[in-house]
Order: C-alpha cells, then sequence, then structure tokens
C-alpha cells in the first residue's frame, strides 16, 4: 500500500471524533483528562446527541473542558457543578446533562452538592475525574490522596491522624437510593478505554431515561502532580490506586 | 549602585532558581533586593521570566518596564526584551536556539553557549550555573564567595557534594562568555 | 537577629510571621497566587513546635468557620485565600462581625469578576472595605506593599483584632504575594496558654466553670431593640477604631504639587513614578493609604492646601478613588487611572497619565 492508498477514505479505521474540534488541549501530555474528553466526544457522537447534550465544567484542570467538546457548555463555580446540572436538567429535562469533575472539586469544595444531587436522583451524568491531586493548583492533597502520598500540602506523605483517610465517594454515592448506575473505570490501557466508554454510554443514555443519577469515576493519572513520567504515573497508579478505588460497578439497577 | 535584571526564558531551565541565589547572594552582602517571578500555568513548558532588583537603597517598583541587564534565554524572550533593554546597558543571550540574532547597537551584546557547553560536559543541571558565570564575568556586582555561601544556605545537607560541580560551572560562564 | 533575614515570599512571610506571633490555627483551602501560606506551613510544621495546628479545609467556607469555631475559643486563628475563594468567606466574616470576633484573614487578591484570572489585581478594596457580606459591618484591613509588611501585618493583624474584638484583614494581592525580598522576621512570641486566655478574654468558651455564666458565641437577637444596641456597639468600635488607628506612608509629598495616592502594589510603581517625576522636576508625591479600613480621610483631606490635583491609581476599575474623592469632598480634582484583568500599568505610563493630569 502506498500513502496515497492509506489516505483513502475506504481505508480509514481510526479517526477523531467529529465532537472534538481542532482546539490544541492544555493538559499535560500523557494526562487522563486527554482520553477521557475523547471518550465523552465519541459517545456523544455515536448517539447523535450533539445538539442535545450540555456539559458543565469544572474548576480544575478541566476548566477549559468546553474548548474542546463542540456542545453547549456552562462553566460553575468550584464545587457547584452538580448544582448547575440540576438547574439545566429540571429546566430542560429532554437533554443530556452531565459534568465533568475532579476529585477536590467533587469531593471536597463540593461535597454537599454532589451528595445531594445524587440523593435526589437528578436524572444527570457525572463524570468524575480522581487523580487524588490537585492538579490545577499545582499538587495540593486531594481528599482521594492516598495514606502516604506526598503532596504540596502534605510533604511528608499523608497522615491519617493530620488529614483523614482518602475519600471513597464514589462508594458513598452508590448507598444513596438517588442514585441509579455507579461504577468505577480508568483509562490506562486498550481494554480500560474500552469498557470506560461503554460506562460513558450507559451513564449518558441513563440520563434521558429518568431513573436516577448516573455516576462515573475514572481512576485516573496526573503524571505533572505526582512528578512522574506519564508510563512511571501508569505503573504507580496500578499498583497503589487501583487497589484503594478497584475497578468495577458499585451498583447498576 | 542599582541592578535592574530580566532573566528570561523556557519553563524549567532555571530562570526563577538562577534569580533567587542572585537575590539573595546580594541579600547576603547587606543589599536590598526584590524577585519578582511571572506565575501560573504558563510556567508549565511555557515561557517564565524574572526581575530582579539588587539596590544600596530601598527599591520602589519591583516591576519594571526597561532594564540594565537582560540574561535571554530563548528566542522569545529575545524578541520580547531586546527594545527593552536602557542604552548603554547589558544584554547576555545563549545562542542555543537563537535564529534571529539581536540587532541593538546601542547596548553590549554578550554570547554565551551555555547549553551547548552544559551538554558537552554533560551536566545539564548546571546550565543557569554556567550563565550565571557568564553574568559576574561581564559585571561583576556580586562576589562569587557570596553565590557559593548563598548555595550552601539554601542547598540542603545532602545536596552539598553538587557546589564544586556548580562553581566548576560558574567559573566556565567566565571563560566562555564572548563579547559580540 | 541574623538568622530572623531572610530571602522570602509575601506569602511564606505571613507563614512564618503567624507561627512566629503565637498563632494558634490555620485553616485553608488551596487557592492561586496564595497556595504557598498553607504549603509553608505544612512544611514547617508547627505543630511540632509551637502547637500550632494547620489544617487544610474542604473548602473556603469551612475554613472560615473553623476559624469562627477557633476564635470564639479565643484562640489566634487565621485563613487565607484569593478573591474567588474571600467570595465564599463573605458569610463567616458577617457571622464574626456579629459576634464580635477576632481573627485574622489574609487576602491575596486576583482579577475578577467570577474564576477570572491568576494575575495581580486591587478589585476586591469595595467587597473587603465595605463589607462583602451583609450587615452593617466593617474590617479593619491593612494594605501591605511589601514582603516585609506581609510578615508584619500578620503580627499587627492579629493584635488590632484582639484589641478591638474584630476582623483584621491583610489585603495584599499576586504581586507582593509572589515577589521575593528581604525580610525581618518578628521575634517568637509564646502562645497563650487556655488560663491566659481565661483571663484575658472572659467572653471565651473554653468550658463553663461553677462561678461564671455560659458564654455563648452567636449574632442572632430577635429583639429588635437589644439587636440595634448591638449595631451601636459596633458602631461605637468603628469610630474608635479610626479615632486610633489609621495608618499611611508619605514619599516626597512635603513640596508636592500634585499627588498620587495609591495602596499596596500600586503604590511600589508609583513610587518610581514619583522618582521619575522628579528626574523631570515635576513635584509629584505619593501618599500610601497603609490602612483601608480605617481610611486616612483626614491625612488626605489636609493637602488640598497645598496640592492642585490627585490621581489615584489602583488595579481595578475606580474604587479607593470613591473614598478619596469623599475625604477631598470636591475641594480638588481627583482622577483615577487603573488597569485590569491582570494587567499592570507600569511608572512610565502613570507618569504620562500625571503629566496629562497636569497640563489640564
Ligand atoms: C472558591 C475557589 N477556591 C479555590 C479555587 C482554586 N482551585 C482551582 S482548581 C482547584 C482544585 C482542582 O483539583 P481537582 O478538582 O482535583 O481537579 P484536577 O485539577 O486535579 O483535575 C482549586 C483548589 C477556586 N478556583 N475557587
Ligand atoms: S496537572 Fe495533572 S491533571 Fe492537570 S493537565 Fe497536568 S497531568 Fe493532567
Ligand atoms: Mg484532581
Amino acid at each position: 500500500m502506498t500513502t496515497k492508498d492509506i489516505i483513502k477514505p475506504e481505508n480509514l479505521v481510526y479517526a477523531k471524533p467529529s465532537v472534538m474540534n481542532n482546539n490544541t488541549m492544555h493538559y499535560c501530555p500523557g494526562c487522563s483528562h486527554g482520553v477521557i474528553h475523547k471518550l465523552i466526544a465519541e459517545v456523544i457522537g455515536e448517539m447523535g446527541i450533539q445538539d442535545k447534550a450540555i456539559g458543565v465544567a469544572p474548576v480544575g484542570c478541566a476548566v477549559f473542558a468546553y474548548n474542546y467538546l463542540d456542545i453547549d457548555w456552562h462553566e460553575a463555580a468550584h464545587g457547584r457543578a452538580p448544582a448547575v446540572a440540576t438547574g439545566i436538567k429540571r429546566l430542560l429535562p429532554d437533554n443530556y446533562v452531565f459534568t465533568y469533575q475532579g476529585d477536590g472539586d467533587l469531593a471536597a469544595i463540593g461535597t454537599a452538592e454532589t451528595i445531594h444531587a445524587c440523593n435526589r436522583g437528578e436524572n444527570i451524568a457525572i463524570f468524575f475525574v480522581n487523580n487524588g491531586i490537585y492538579g490545577m493548583t499545582g499538587g495540593q492533597m486531594a481528599p482521594t490522596t492516598l495514606l502516604g502520598m506526598k503532596t504540596s500540602t502534605c510533604p511528608s506523605g499523608r497522615q491519617e491522624d493530620l488529614n483523614g483517610f482518602p475519600l471513597p465517594i464514589t462508594t458513598l454515592v452508590a448507598q444513596l437510593e438517588g442514585t441509579r448506575y455507579v461504577t468505577r473505570q480508568s483509562v490506562h490501557t486498550a481494554n480500560a478505554v474500552k469498557k470506560a466508554k461503554k460506562a460513558i454510554r450507559k451513564a449518558l443514555e441513563n440520563s434521558a431515561e429518568g431513573k436516577g443519577t448516573s455516576f462515573v469515576e475514572f481512576v485516573s493519572t496526573c503524571n505533572a502532580g505526582w512528578k512522574m513520567s506519564p508510563a512511571e504515573a501508569n505503573t504507580w497508579m496500578e499498583k497503589n490506586m487501583i487497589p484503594v478505588y478497584p475497578i468495577g460497578d458499585l451498583k447498576d439497577k | 549602585m542599582k541592578q535592574e535584571i530580566i532573566i528570561a526564558g523556557f519553563g524549567g531551565q532555571g530562570v526563577l532558581s538562577m534569580g533567587k541565589i542572585l537575590a539573595y547572594s546580594s541579600l547576603l552582602e547587606g543589599k536590598e533586593v526584590s524577585w519578582f517571578p511571572s506565575y501560573g500555568p504558563e510556567q508549565r513548558g511555557g515561557t517564565a521570566n524574572v526581575t530582579v532588583i539588587v539596590s544600596d537603597n530601598r527599591i520602589s517598583s519591583p516591576i519594571l518596564n526597561t532594564f540594565d541587564v537582560a540574561i535571554i534565554l530563548n528566542q522569545q524572550s529575545l524578541n520580547k526584551f531586546e527594545s527593552k533593554v536602557k542604552p548603554g546597558g547589558i544584554l547576555i543571550y545563549d545562542g542555543y536556539g537563537i535564529s534571529k540574532e539581536p540587532t541593538r547597537t546601542d547596548i553590549f551584546i554578550y554570547r554565551i553557549n551555555a547549553m551547548d557547553t552544559s551538554i558537552a560536559m554533560n551536566a545539564a543541571k548546571s546550565f543557569n550555573m554556567i550563565i550565571l558565570g557568564g553574568l559576574l564575568k561581564v559585571l561583576p556586582f556580586v562576589n562569587i564567595e557570596s553565590i557559593m555561601q548563598g548555595l550552601k544556605n539554601s542547598l540542603p545537607e545532602r545536596h552539598h557534594h553538587m557546589l564544586p560541580t556548580n562553581e566548576a560551572a560558574i567559573r566556565k560562564g567566565m571563560e566562555i562568555i564572548e563579547k559580540i | 537577629m541574623e538568622q530572623d533575614i531572610k530571602l522570602l515570599k509575601g506569602n511564606e512571610a505571613v507563614a512564618e510571621a503567624a507561627i512566629r506571633c503565637g498563632c494558634d490555627g490555620y485553616f485553608g483551602y488551596p487557592i492561586t497566587p496564595q497556595s504557598e501560606i498553607m504549603e509553608t506551613l505544612m512544611q514547617l510544621e508547627p505543630w511540632k513546635t509551637t502547637g500550632m495546628v494547620v489544617l487544610q479545609a474542604e473548602s473556603e467556607v469551612a475554613a472560615i468557620n473553623m476559624v469562627y469555631g477557633g476564635a470564639g475559643c479565643g484562640k489566634r486563628v487565621m485563613t487565607s485565600s484569593s478573591s474567588p475563594g474571600m467570595s465564599l468567606k463573605q458569610e463567616g466574616l458577617s457571622y464574626m462581625a456579629g459576634a464580635d470576633l477576632p481573627g485574622l484573614v489574609v487576602s491575596v487578591m486576583r482579577g475578577g469578576p467570577g474564576l477570572g484570572t491568576i494575575q495581580s489585581s486591587q478589585a476586591d478594596y469595595f467587597q473587603t472595605v465595605k463589607g462583602g457580606g451583609h450587615g452593617d459591618y466593617k474590617m479593619i484591613t491593612l494594605a501591605p506593599a511589601s514582603v516585609q509588611e506581609m510578615a508584619d501585618f500578620t503580627v499587627l493583624g492579629f493584635e488590632l483584632a484582639f484589641k478591638y474584638n474584630i476582623v483584621s484583614v491583610v489585603l495584599a494581592d499576586g504581586i507582593i504575594g509572589q515577589m521575593m525580598e528581604k525580610v525581618q522576621l518578628p521575634p517568637y512570641q509564646k502562645r497563650l496558654t487556655n488560663d491566659e486566655i481565661r483571663e484575658k478574654y472572659p467572653w471565651a468558651t473554653l468550658g463553663k466553670p461553677a462561678n461564671r455564666k455560659p458564654n455563648v458565641i452567636t449574632s442572632l437577637e430577635l429583639d429588635s431593640a437589644l439587636m440595634e444596641q448591638r449595631n451601636l456597639n459596633l458602631q461605637k468600635k468603628y469610630k474608635e477604631i479610626e479615632k486610633n488607628e489609621v495608618r499611611y506612608e508619605e514619599i516626597a509629598c512635603e513640596d508636592a504639587e500634585y499627588l498620587l495616592v495609591a495602596f499596596g502594589s500600586s503604590a511600589r510603581i508609583c513610587q518610581k513614578t514619583v522618582e521619575l517625576a522628579r528626574e523631570k522636576g515635576i513635584k509629584l508625591g505619593l501618599f500610601r493609604p497603609i490602612t483601608l479600613f480605617p481610611f486616612p480621610t483626614n491625612e488626605i483631606y489636609a493637602y488640598t492646601n497645598t496640592v492642585k490635583a490627585i490621581l489615584t491609581v489602583e488595579l481595578n476599575a475606580g474604587q479607593m478613588v470613591e473614598d478619596v474623592r469623599l475625604a477631598v469632598n470636591g475641594t480638588i480634582p481627583v482622577e483615577h487611572y487603573g488597569r485590569m484583568g491582570g494587567i499592570v500599568p507600569t511608572a512610565e505610563e502613570i507618569l504620562e497619565v500625571t503629566e496629562k493630569l497636569i497640563a489640564k
């Protein structure tokens, strides 16, 4: 096959999802955010809901998510995305409304909004990127930071007596009557990416059916904040994060 | 005595820490100093710069529009700051990756191939110390002893074995800087 | 003493000074450009030396309420944040004012409104000085213009807070927080023991002994007459502060024909403008309010006899200028020059604006 043959449309095997635009991403190379953005874009495209999807971006590294997916977006204040999404979905019940949040946003400053949106069973999808750190502000401790893990506000490692325990917020929201589908995924291998994509699709489909909140955690890396190469970060995550935040469905009703 | 200096380059080149060593060693000599960085996410792989002022007297604005000395470590910074050097001032630049050389004729221009030298010395981390050496050669407003004392005070004990390497890099910089 | 002179960022100086001045607790939430305050405290681990508590809260709302709790116990407690976080603290600050509680807040301003920018700004002057929360209340506001003052005002802020049972705010901005300068750190002061607190602050809730009534920290008063009395007491306290605590600095003002008025980082830039103006023979002076509440109203008014016009320079659309105009009360022209969104004017730019004002 010559180069000319390869670029023929009928030989196309993979393309950038159409929902994703050409803006250059600001994420560090190797960051999980980029992969998860792409998956959400693919699912929205495949479901044909680009005109009905409304995203709510957090304050965190994903603050500029609205620059990359060509759908309507709101940028929420830090932690308030589930409340903003509640407002949108209650007024536009036929739309596909989702939040995209980091661990600081969702499980620290926004814990109340998270718990209450889930407890009310808001018909939204919550996409939760758990990288165990505050990436955006330069690597401070997050509620999900592992015990012993070093960050700039726990420089000798997180200690339970000073900082409490890693918060398993996903396990918590699974207990609530309002949640319908709660799952933990990751995007560090091709296989994991496939499963994660299925979970995203299910969460968005659920939100249209109106039977409660869907909550998808992505156990993720922040190679910059963890001060590792992307490959090291993946290995570290497999070894340390996944045992604390095991992958799999917690609830599917 | 008053020196108003800008150091500008890529994040990760040691721009901020070089400025800090300059400020701190001047402080040890009893001078007034200020150090003002560009800050924020722009540091991530983007450009970084720091304004360092050393003076015998109280310093007014820590933020400046023109400089006595500009130390320039990439092309973007050269484009941005060449015109900001006061007439009669000094511009020192690393030749690595510079495609458009400085053109001013009313200032003193020095070139120092610190990047190439640090690679040749197999000591990439000494890059900013070579630059510092070049500056001290051209403008010895702070003693090398104070610089070494400053490094010693600010490095944790376990890194003190690096001090001779740093001093060698400074001396190397003094050797290789050349007037254009 | 020698080792107390350091090269520090403004934010780092706050942390060092807090530990040294007997602070009992810090509660905060990360936000640029002030995260180094908590990061430095975590690095210094004062709980192992002075016993000071340092805690990363889950939000600014939580952090200010932790301060409310600690302050009610008579402890020297503080928090710090930047603009979006300061907005969240307003409720708690109003409650602290209503309950006459002392405390220290370091606010390192960035550009707004909304999420805005992490670059420097002074657009939270109104929020801080005019009371960003609900109700008729005020906070002592100290505006540092150097790293030294970041350290000094941390100490002074606590002193004034406990002198008047009021919240003190150190109102800095990204430039002062991020820049490094030489700083002489304050001497170590012991933290008060609980017995000393009981003695000094009889209102503090350290547990009720048999011989006194319960202490209750509250801002609630449903009887309007009593609530009005509470308000009158607050106003009396603010008057007292206005009488005693005005602070300011004058630079090249003796023979000034024109006056710049600026606080914090803009005052530093204006100082350079004054140097440039004097080189050109322009008789320009700089008046720098150090306390923004209480505002140096009378001191500025005093210049209306000798200066022809005033230019205020702020990193905002014109906030402090309103207080300067009130101070001069129409006697001389007052103009404002401001940059916004994280842009900082150069000294030369300010000189140009000044020269235009003079030419008018
Ligand atoms: C009220 C308020 N407080 C603090 C901040 C500063 N801030 C921005 S992002 C962030 C944390 C982000 O961490 P996370 O949610 O885990 O997202 P990540 O960057 O790791 O993806 C903080 C504290 C803010 N913008 N607003
Ligand atoms: S700081 Fe971390 S979370 Fe943010 S873009 Fe970089 S790798 Fe991703
Ligand atoms: Mg995170």
